[in-house]
């Protein structure tokens, strides 16, 4: 069975695209094969900057015959009737033949469809596939219409077994396939043939072309790590960049170079982001110095002066690289700290949410709120919420956008600022993803929830919430974030508290923005109770305003209090907590307190992982069947106290004490926040309810004896719903 | 690549070393245009001819201002004004990118010795209303070229496709002739009887635009003359194609078009003044787009843009 070859060969292909276009390539191709009858035994996919490569094994040469019988009219039928027949089946009468069937004589049509040659089915697939290719953008080039990546120049496809190679004809826009194609730009640059896929690599490799993108990663890691190591020396590790410059060379050769000392006083983090950046160097680190010492550039040819000319011409940009770093460096320790927080009033957060000044006063305020909640110093949580932004008005922020909250630590620190605060400059932005890890220093926690609050009551407030799957400020992750930071750390704060206020602000500031254009409206918070009974007497403008968006803001805040819900179901489900567990805990008062949420929610998943759990669980629901079905029957509810002298067994009478027995335990459990006592106060419920329901009719003739035991079921279910609304219990 | 000319000695060496390569390969050897702009690609050889059907082949140098990046002549790299060399060629010939390369050869970058590689850079001018696809060409690390395939410009699909070559003139030279600052950098032939280096000609011009730029420049005047541009360029084009004097059609699209360029050069002083906001900004760079779009428009209404009786 032959084998298929195909390379398209085209101007350079940007790095970031190449693997992905590789693995479609494959699977196209492959897909439109298999689709049309040909299967093959393997395949694989390569890329370099110049080409996309295709081997696949054990093609099959031709698609198989394809034979369908189709059942006709009986013989005596209609002359018009076995005509449509014909017609529809595309055969003539001779083609027919007779066979007995329980009616009868039975025409039977059969149709033969001849198979395909590979060379016809390749071709066509492949031209659909280059016409369809899903590049993340395209182009035309010159005259044409035909869209790649960037101009395509050659198209390689043969199919080749012992006897040869031959090429499988096809002409696309002008471009015809061949069997030859071009090594290395620079050292290999001559058009030459191949016969087969061992043949293409191997002449690749004398060309200069290191055909797989794994193999080029690993001999620059290799290479530079030996290289490294031989100067005791380490190469920071980085894999995004190794995969790019893998992808940016066909011939890899490493070189390292010095770093001047000049530069050895910047923060090792701005010579690592300089040297990736702009110049997708990798950083050397000396381990005993525990500083960036040197680099390492991979050029993409072997020269006659072993990379002499090259690496100096290398080292040349980098020094005015860092050059320009260094100057921003020393520019931004310059400037105090408190001109970078007054440069934030030029810069615009959020057309209907304001500045960045704005923004930060909002901060600032919320920290120092929620400052006691989480054992921080209000003063303290304040000023680093007052500074935690100023690095955005940086030289170097705005040139390495990535360094933001890195750099507001270093110049916090330069400015004399107490460590906690220049430490909540960087920690502010985490958590920024599920694995990242949470602050736990109390300020920058504070400062942490205040930025995201800020951030989700300002979109909330603006009505600019994520939609499927369009979350352009990145909304869910700060809810992710709000809930690691106040989970983690066991944060008790209630958040709607926060929300509605803010909200409120919030819209009323934006709508003024709207209204008017005076603009610069006095940054301000009122305490949502105070507004709730004051007067508009004392703040003219804003109150008023303020008391229109208030209905507005308790219907917004509670929707962002069930977006967090939403949230923190899918964050606790991955701790294992079932989505009706935290449902029955959603149903209890105080839902908007997470730390709070979770503790029941963990106890009460806990509880059911017993067999009291379990069993408890089957109990109370029949209890409440049984009382819904009666309440609904009677239309009354079954909720006066039960009385105990109309109970008529011992297993009604042990009831009645259990449940008050369980109900004086239970109270100051739940008091304490205690839930696993609490339900395992519960859990001795258990058994008296299995007795009682064993001994004993509900239902009985007797009316006030009946209406006692559904008073008497409905103290089970007020009792068993005081921990969490176990009706929404699935099982 | 066997052919390696001797290093060119001078910044105008290069340049005449580019004019005569690119003429020998069929280009219209062009001129600057006579008027302030921030890149090559405004000069109406780029912008304009880049639209409709006909084919098209020009090279020229075109002095470039761009206001913010005035550094007193102090810094080694960055200047307020300095030279871009162009390329243009529509429709894009199959071998431009060995054409390049050659460019590189011929003003003394030896292939053999250095690392030149293509690193992908899609090129988009918000002002123009253009976009491309293409890379910036790599020197041993350093980005001496932009290399790009026009796809849009004015909001016009190009069809054909130009292909545009951009070299930053002077770091490009200061590479070539090794120097680290470009102050320090020969002008004309080192061994000329009257030998001036880069900063002999520019260094105190550099410090008379960073001041003006900067701090003097009269912000109001800016802002009314950029308004004035912009009624005019509409003006322009809003005149009848048929001149009520000769009778004949003339599109006056050059005629606004500069208006269009005015307008953008005085944005950019404006922005270097520091008196256009975040927001702002992007409402200002919305009108100069506007106004080279109805330019693309009249231009394919034009015959030099294609247009057929």
């Amino acid at each position: 069975m032959p084998d298929l070859l195909i390379e398209l060969f085209s101007e350079e292909i940007p790095a970031r695209m190449q693997a992905r276009a590789a693995a479609d390539l494959k699977r196209l191709v492959t897909d439109g094969l298999v689709e049309a009858g040909l299967t093959y035994a393997s395949a694989g996919a390569f890329s370099t900057p110049r080409r996309l490569a295709l081997s696949v094994e054990g093609v099959l040469s031709e698609s198989p015959t394809i034979r369908e019988e189709r059942k006709g009219p009986r013989v005596d039928a209609p002359d018009k009737a076995i005509e449509g027949f014909l017609r529809g089946a595309g055969v003539s009468r001779d083609d027919l033949e007779v066979r007995d069937d329980k009616k009868g004589q039975v025409y039977f049509a059969i149709i033969e469809k001849p198979g395909c040659p590979a060379a016809d089915i390749i071709a066509q697939v492949l031209e659909t596939t280059i016409r369809n290719f899903p590049w993340p953008k395209s182009m035309r080039w010159g005259a044409g219409t035909l869209r790649w990546v960037r101009p395509l120049h050659s198209i390689l496809c043969i199919l080749s077994d012992e006897a040869g190679a031959n090429v499988v004809p096809l002409d696309i826009d002008g471009i015809k396939s061949g069997d030859s194609t071009e090594g290395h730009r620079f050292m290999a640059p001559a058009r030459f043939s191949v016969s087969s896929f061992d043949d293409y690599s191997t002449k690749l490799a004398k060309a200069h072309v290191v055909l797989n993108a794994q193999e080029r990663a690993d001999h620059i890691w290799n290479d530079a790590t030996n290289q490294a190591f031989a100067q005791g020396l380490e190469v920071v590790e980085d894999k995004g960049l190794l995969s790019e410059v893998a992808g940016l060379v066909e011939w890899p050769v490493v070189l390292m170079g010095d770093i001047a000392e000049d530069f050895m006083g910047l923060p090792p983090e701005v010579l690592q982001t300089s040297m990736r950046e702009h110049q997708k160097f990798f950083s050397v680190r000396n381990p005993k110095a525990d500083r960036i010492e040197k680099f390492v550039t991979v050029a993409n040819r072997e020269t006659t002066d072993h990379g002499k000319t090259i690496l100096a011409g290398n080292q040349k940009v980098l020094f005015a690289r860092l050059s320009d770093a260094k100057f921003f460096w020393e520019n931004d320790l310059r400037t105090p700290l408190a001109d970078m927080v007054a440069k934030l009033a030029n810069v615009t957060f959020h057309n209907k949410l304001g500045t960045q000044a704005e923004r930060v006063q909002r901060i600032a305020a919320l920290a120092a709120e929620i400052a006691p909640m989480v054992g921080a110093d209000p003063a303290l949580a304040k000023q680093a919420a007052e500074v935690c932004k100023a690095d955005l008005s940086s030289e170097m922020v705005y040139e390495f956008p990535e360094l933001q909250g890195l750099m507001g630590r270093y110049y916090a620190q330069a400015a004399g600022l107490p460590q906690e605060v220049a430490n909540a400059c960087q920690a502010h932005y985490s958590p920024l993803g599920p694995s990242d890890d949470v602050p736990t220093e109390p300020v920058s926690v504070a400062v942490a929830l205040a930025d995201k609050i800020d951030t989700l009551t300002g979109f909330w407030a603006i009505d600019e919430k994520p939609t499927g799957s369009k979350d352009p400020f990145a909304l869910r992750r700060a809810a992710l974030g709000v809930i690691r930071l106040v989970l983690e750390n066991g944060v008790r704060v209630k958040l709607s508290n926060t929300f509605c206020p803010r909200i409120a602000y919030l819209d009323a500031v934006s709508d003024a923005r709207v209204i008017s254009t005076r603009g610069n409206i006095r940054p301000f918070l009122v305490d949502y109770y105070e507004l709730e009974s004051s007067t508009s007497d004392e703040e003219p403008t804003e109150p008023v305003l303020l008391h229109k968006h208030l209905d507005d803001a308790k219907g917004k805040s509670e929707n962002l209090l069930s977006f967090f819900h939403d949230r923190l179901k899918v964050y606790l489900k991955d701790k294992g907590i079932t989505h009706d567990v935290i449902d029955a805990c959603l149903a209890m008062p105080n839902n908007d307190d997470l730390t709070l949420l979770n503790k029941r929610a963990e106890a009460l998943q806990a509880f059911l992982r017993t067999d009291d759990g379990e069993n408890l669980l089957q109990g109370y629901k029949r209890a409440s069947n049984i009382l819904s079905a009666e309440e609904k029957k009677d239309g009354v509810e079954y909720s006066y106290g039960a009385d105990i002298k109309f109970a008529e067994t011992d297993e009604e009478r042990a009831l009645f004490k259990a449940l008050d027995t369980a109900e004086a335990a239970i109270a100051p459990a739940l008091e304490q926040e205690d839930f696993a006592t609490a339900m395992s106060e519960m859990a001795k419920l258990r058994a008296p309810i299995d007795a009682f329901f064993e001994a004993v009719q509900v239902n009985t003739d007797n009316a006030t004896v009946r209406r006692n035991r559904l008073n008497l079921l409905s103290q089970i279910r007020k009792i068993c719903t005081s921990v969490a609304d176990l009706s929404k219990v699935e099982g | 690549m066997t052919d390696k000319p001797a290093k060119p000695r001078s910044f105008q060496e290069i340049i005449l070393r580019l004019q005569s390569y690119w003429a020998s390969k069929g280009c219209a050897m062009l001129q600057p245009y006579d008027m302030e702009v921030g890149a090559g690609t405004f000069h109406p050889a780029t912008t304009l001819r880049s639209l409709g059907t006909k084919p098209w082949t020009a090279a020229y140098v075109q002095p470039s201002r761009r206001p913010t990046d005035g550094r007193y002549g102090e810094n080694p790299n960055r200047l307020q004004h300095y030279y871009q060399y162009q390329v243009l060629i529509k429709p894009s010939p199959p071998d431009l990118q060995a054409l390049y390369l050659g460019s590189l050869q011929a003003i003394g970058i030896d292939m053999d010795l250095h690392d030149i590689r293509f690193v992908e850079d899609d090129w988009e001018s918000p002002t123009l209303g253009a976009w491309g696809l293409g890379w910036e060409v790599w020197c041993d690390g350093m980005e001496v070229s932009q290399f790009t395939y026009f796809q849009q410009v004015g909001g016009q699909d190009c069809h054909p496709v130009s292909g545009e070559l951009t070299y930053g003139l002077e770091r490009l030279a200061m590479y070539v002739l090794g120097v680290d600052h470009v102050m320090d950098m020969p002008y004309n032939d080192p061994d000329a009887p009257i030998p001036l280096t880069y900063g002999d000609v520019f260094k105190q011009t550099e410090q008379e635009y960073s001041r003006w730029n900067f701090d003097v420049a009269n912000t109001d005047v800016l802002l009314k003359q950029f308004e004035e541009a912009e009624a005019a360029c509409a003006d322009i084009l809003d005149r009848p194609y048929e001149d009520p004097k000769t009778g004949k059609r003339i599109v006056m699209v050059h005629p606004a078009y500069d208006q269009a360029i005015k307008a953008s050069h005085l944005f950019n002083l404006l922005d270097a003044r520091g008196v256009i906001s975040v927001t702002e900004r992007q409402a200002y760079i919305g009108r100069v787009r506007a106004l080279t779009k109805k330019c693309a428009d009249a231009f394919i209404e034009t015959e030099a843009g294609g247009w057929v009786q």
